[in-house]
């Protein structure tokens, strides 16, 4: 009885509950299209797990929606809402990408330039939306989704600028140098059979049990939580609103342009001409909440999307629509979001059991 | 106050018979029983959590009682909802009002069974009509046209009562009904009291202000942890019995206080001038001091300047000019953390907004000045097992219940319990002024003798303590020296043992002292 109540209570049973039923209705949203929800999803699970190059994919596709992810549950912590980890992701990315083509440094120095550049921009453009809300009460999810556009303008102008444009033509920039790269070095990437493979993942990892630390351990979090939970009392209490506002705001977005940096460095290698937003910093939304905006969960469920994306990219194999992932990811969140009452209606009928 | 009864002890209205109301394990109500009668005021006395909202929720077909019976004019019944209820003429007027903002009074008196013209047309006319001979028949002055948002907290009360006659009952249930009325108020909201029990309606006055019921009611009902513990006759009992039923114990409403002689002055504040929020003066040059083991009662109508007093004391809001000075060293417009360190705890008026971190666990509330202190962290790192010792430490020696919450959210605690955290947490900053604004607002006997004990406590250690409150009794009993404050002036001073209520209320309403 008491493991049952346990199962009841608990978050992570109604987050696979949630993804479950996502799944479910992505396969209705299958079969409506024609397309068997059994061959769809065995494709999905077939190319996550049937080789272990695959699985080293996944870490990969995962690594920048991890920060992107870890960046917007920081917030959430700390009472801010940073719907702005994608613009802030993108001058990360911008920061990283013009200081490795431009820059000449020794290697292991010239990524950890790079990385620290893709931390500054993004905890500046952070920093820029929390000046305005407290020096001018601008609410900070308005100007957060005006800088993502600011972002996604400046990328593709700083792409243009001829010193850094690709020679030849080509919507892209050069390639970053060599010694800015974060890939694994050739022995362990033909280990893993992988040519992708990079340090991304293993940085986000050491990212989230950093701020793991930060949020649950330090004085720094206790502030930053109690200005987030409730300001009055905070500053009645002796806390500065203003700064912990300033240093959550800023933290948070250091976190997306580390995401940036880590997809340049060790993905890309180039930044494009951006067509329409990448959504990193949104994916990174979905990640949080699917965690509980817990930062050792940002792992596993930027796991789970980055999965989902390498997967799902590889349904059109099966001539089944990509976008259906994003059909059960949106699902996933629904679900997620009214836990909450599936929690209430399961406690109230094992009560009835109970009674009867 | 004389309470001229109306009570027809012939005609019982609702008789509630061995009540029991359980969620899981836990006996909200444990076989209470209840019987009222026309034109019979009602109180239910009984501290905080003891019960009588869960009771009352039940008798308004919110609950369903586990088990037990009620009865309406004599008939059994079983309510399914408050719809039922309301059909059986129970109407409850909530602590909390209902009311739409935007709407006007008819509006929200009507809403739900609105007349109407052709079943189609709301019929304004007469329902402003029927809201104006309602008001009218009980002595409920109210404006009709007015929108919700523009009429006082007092009004705002009317309109709910008036809501309840609109829909016919007959037994009306005030929960904390004058909680967050002025003296004023209160006692036109004992007038309509009268006035309904007059014309045979049947109330329940849900209460913990002792001299409320003694003013108001007939009979009185205590409740006491779940447990019926009896029902007396109100002209029967005094004040201390009835408290004494409520806690279980004898209540010592005298505060014990040594005599002392007040030494250094720790707070001077001179010619202090400082706006509201609007940008009006509100403070207009006032000078006040405390000194060494001395308790300063500012007294006053809400709204002359103590709010923003206090405000500007703790350093979250910026006075225009004057002086203000503790142990010589200034603290004028200095923030908060300037200014605790300067000496100043305090426990503000909103515990909820000001004084707690609600989703915080109580040792975190508990730590909230100090967590970046040895030995509660070390080089940013917080240490929880200091942190966790400390809050029991705290918790058992305030009191503070339940124990073993000390990782509990502290907003899972009872209002009492939360006053009683902030208590444990500024006295024992042990600084040499202490701040207490309403430090007892909407707690029960029990915890405000506590509450009261540990401020005297505070000035028998040689602190300085300053005094808020809106209640009058307070002052009076707490108080060594009583400052008046109208109008953002100290417009009188006496020393508590010569304070008289009448001669304070006049000073409080602008007269000065000896005109009278």
């Amino acid at each position: 009885m008491k493991t049952k109540k346990g199962i009841l209570d608990s978050n992570l049973f109604y987050t696979i509950l949630a993804i479950v039923i996502g799944f479910a209705i992505g396969a209705i949203f299958l079969l409506i299209a024609g397309i068997s929800p059994a061959v769809a999803y065995g494709k999905l699970i077939d190319s996550v797990f049937s080789k272990p190059k695959y699985m080293v994919w996944t870490l990969v596709y995962a690594a920048p929606v991890i920060f992107t992810g870890l960046s917007v549950a920081f917030s959430f912590r700390t009472g801010v809402f940073n719907i702005g980890a994608e613009g802030q992701y993108i001058v990360g990315s911008v920061a990283a990408c013009v200081i490795g083509i431009l820059v000449p440094l020794p290697p292991v120095i010239h990524p950890l330039v790079c990385i620290l550049a893709a931390a500054g921009a993004g905890c500046l453009w952070s920093l820029i939306v929390g000046v305005l809300k407290t020096k001018r009460g601008i609410h900070e999810v308005l100007s957060f989704i005006m800088f993502n556009w600011i972002a996604y303008y400046l990328q593709n102008y700083i792409v243009n600028i001829p010193i850094i444009h690709k020679k030849g033509g080509g919507e892209a920039t050069e390639n970053i140098k060599d010694t800015a790269r974060i890939i694994f070095p050739d022995g362990i990437m033909k280990a893993l059979d992988c040519t992708g493979a990079h340090w991304g993942f293993i940085f986000a990892v050491i990212a989230a049990i950093i701020i793991f630390i930060i949020i649950e351990k330090t004085t720094l979090g206790y502030e930053l939580k109690a200005v987030g939970f409730n300001k009055n009392a905070a500053e009645f209490a002796g806390i500065n609103v203003n700064r912990s506002m300033l240093t959550a705001l800023g933290i948070s977005g250091a976190l997306a342009g580390l995401g940036g940096a880590v997809q340049t460095l060790g993905m890309a290698g180039r930044l494009p001409q951006l067509a329409a937003q990448e959504g990193y910093g949104f994916e990174g939304i979905t990640v949080a909440l699917i965690a509980g905006s817990n930062p050792l969960g940002c792992i596993f469920s930027g796991i789970f999307y980055g999965a989902m994306k390498y997967g799902g990219s590889k349904l059109t194999m099966v001539k089944a629509p990509s976008e259906v992932v994003n059909i059960i990811m949106g699902c996933v969140i629904i679900f997620i979001a009214i836990s909450q009452v599936f929690k209430a209606i399961f406690t109230s009928i094992g009560k009835k059991r109970k009674e009867a | 106050m004389s309470h001229q009864s109306h009570m027809d002890k012939n005609t019982m209205v609702i008789e509630m018979r061995d009540i029991v109301k359980k969620f899981g394990d836990f006996t909200a109500n444990d076989h209470i029983n209840l019987t009222l009668h026309k034109g019979e005021v009602h109180a239910i006395l009984g501290e905080n959590g003891a019960g009588k909202s869960t009771l009352m929720n039940v008798l308004c077909g919110l609950y369903h009682p586990t088990s037990g019976q009620i009865f309406v004019d004599g008939k059994e019944v079983h309510m399914n909802g408050p719809r039922d209820a309301i059909d059986l003429g129970i109407g409850m007027v909530h602590q909390h009002f209902m009311l739409i903002q935007p709407f006007t009074v008819t509006d929200n008196i009507i809403l739900g069974i609105e007349p109407t013209k052709a079943g189609v047309v709301v019929d304004e006319k007469l329902a402003r009509q029927k809201v104006l001979e309602l008001s009218e028949r009980y002595g409920m002055k109210v404006d009709p046209d007015a929108r919700i948002e523009d009429i006082s907290v007092g009004m705002q009360q009317r309109v709910e009562i008036l809501k309840v006659l609109y829909r016919g009952s007959k037994v009306l249930i005030l929960d904390e009904p004058t909680a967050s009325l002025t003296p004023q108020e209160i006692d036109e909201l004992m007038q309509i009291i009268d006035n309904l029990t007059k014309d045979g309606k049947s109330v329940i006055l849900i209460t913990h202000k002792l001299k409320e019921i003694k003013a108001c009611s007939d009979t009185c009902t205590v409740i006491r942890q779940g447990k019926y513990i009896k029902t007396v006759n109100v002209a029967d009992v005094d004040e201390n019995e009835m408290a004494a039923m409520m806690v279980g114990r004898d209540v010592n409403f005298k505060v014990e206080k040594k005599a002392m002689t007040p030494g250094d002055v720790v707070l001077d504040i001179k010619d202090l001038h400082a706006k509201d929020y609007r940008g009006i003066e509100i403070l207009r040059g006032l000078d006040l001091n405390v000194r060494k083991g001395e308790i300063v009662g500012l007294c006053g109508v809400d709204g002359n300047g103590q709010t923003e007093l206090v405000e500007v004391l703790t350093g979250l809001k910026k006075a225009e000019s004057g002086s203000i000075t503790m142990l010589g060293q200034d603290v004028f417009n200095k923030t908060p953390h300037e200014v605790f360190e300067a000496g100043v705890s305090s426990i503000p008026a909103d515990r909820q907004k000001h004084g707690l971190v609600l989703d915080f666990s109580v040792e975190d509330n508990l730590i909230v000045q100090h967590y970046d202190e040895a030995p509660f962290s070390k080089h940013g790192i917080l240490d929880r097992s200091v942190i966790r010792s400390n809050a029991t430490d705290l918790m058992e020696k305030f009191d503070v219940r339940p124990r073993g919450a000390e990782g509990k959210p502290a907003g899972t605690l009872s209002g009492g319990n939360q006053q009683k955290v902030i208590i444990a947490r500024e006295v024992t900053n042990d600084k040499d002024l202490l701040i207490a604004f309403n430090p007892t607002r909407g707690l029960d006997v029990g915890a405000i003798e506590f509450v009261h004990k540990y401020i005297v406590d505070q000035r028998n250690k040689g602190r300085a303590v300053l005094l808020v409150s809106f209640e009058l009794d307070e002052i009076m009993s707490l108080s060594d020296r009583i400052e008046v404050i109208f109008d953002g002036e100290i417009t009188g001073s006496v020393a508590g043992a010569d304070a008289d209520e009448k001669e304070l209320g006049f000073m409080m309403a602008g007269g000065k002292k000896n005109e009278n």
